[in-house]
């Protein structure tokens, strides 16, 4: 079961991020972007990242993306107009070494890896309870500096977005 | 026969997770490359920040250790920091130039 609901949303991802890519619509390519994160929430499950899983759906999927669709509507953002044309020989051209390049790529990766036993479902579980605890004892320094990082980005976006700038 | 080993009851390779990160962090990087508007290249960078949060996730598991799961969740909150600056950013240029095509945003070159 683990392989084939890999294979299901890893295939989604896929799909939806090569329309990310080849929409001209921004609104198009926020949806397929949705899509991209919900599937990937879906592997982090997979491999027992139930907190981070939990995360990816609330933070990005809900509320970054909520940001993205709200900014588009707001600036009235329509189809990519095209300042210079490109031939249809150098775009097919350009996804078959695309293509070429990730499949090397691919293989590079089988050959590195040294032989693991893989990912089944249910042999590790990173609960909210490990990550919490983690969190709070070794990551305690860099997790208080997050929150200023958190501050500063509020006051700059209210800065840079005011009226009169 | 409920747990035979099959195809789709076999263990999925770890290299598959990674393969699956590096092809989703090119198809950011050629979004980011390809695309005029400003804010679809902004989406490829999302994109870019989602795969490298796969890999992280996928070494969690290998290692059995929450530390990946940590990174991660640093990660988003650098890229909702990011998010927030960046589309402030982008309102204040379509407020002064009245345009979203990174082309036309060209003053720093001369």
């Amino acid at each position: 079961m683990t392989a084939l609901i890999f294979i299901i949303f890893a295939g989604i991802a896929v799909f939806c991020a090569i329309n990310l890519v080849v929409q001209t619509h921004p609104i198009a390519s926020a949806l397929s972007l949705i899509g991209v994160m919900g599937s990937l929430a879906i592997l982090y499950l997979q491999l027992g990242g139930e907190f981070i899983a939990a995360a990816q759906v609330i933070v990005y999927a809900g509320a970054i993306m909520v940001l993205f669709v709200f900014v588009i509507m707001l600036l009235n953002a329509g189809a990519e107009t095209v300042s210079f044309q490109i031939s249809r020989f150098v775009r097919y051209l350009g996804a078959l070494l695309l293509a070429a390049f990730l499949g090397l790529i691919s293989l590079i990766i089988q050959a590195a890896l040294p032989r693991t036993e893989g990912v089944l479902f249910g042999t590790f579980q990173g609960t909210a309870l490990d990550v919490g605890r983690k969190l709070f004892t070794t990551y305690l320094l860099p997790f208080e500096v997050t929150s200023v990082l958190i501050l500063i980005a509020i006051v700059g976006a209210i800065v840079l977005a005011r009226k009169e700038v | 026969m409920p747990n035979a080993p099959g195809l789709f009851n076999a263990p999925v390779p770890l290299s598959w997770y990674l393969i699956l990160s590096a092809v989703l962090f090119a198809l950011g990087v050629a979004g980011f490359i390809f695309r005029r508007n400003i804010i679809t290249v902004f989406m490829s960078i999302e994109l870019m920040l989602n795969a490298v949060n796969l890999s992280f996730v996928t070494f969690s598991y290998e290692f059995k250790q929450v530390d990946g799961h940590i990174y991660s969740f640093f990660v988003m909150v650098v890229a909702a920091a990011e998010a927030a600056v960046g589309l402030a950013i982008i309102l204040t240029v379509f407020k002064n130039r009245a345009t979203l095509m990174i082309d036309e945003v060209n003053s720093m070159k001369y």
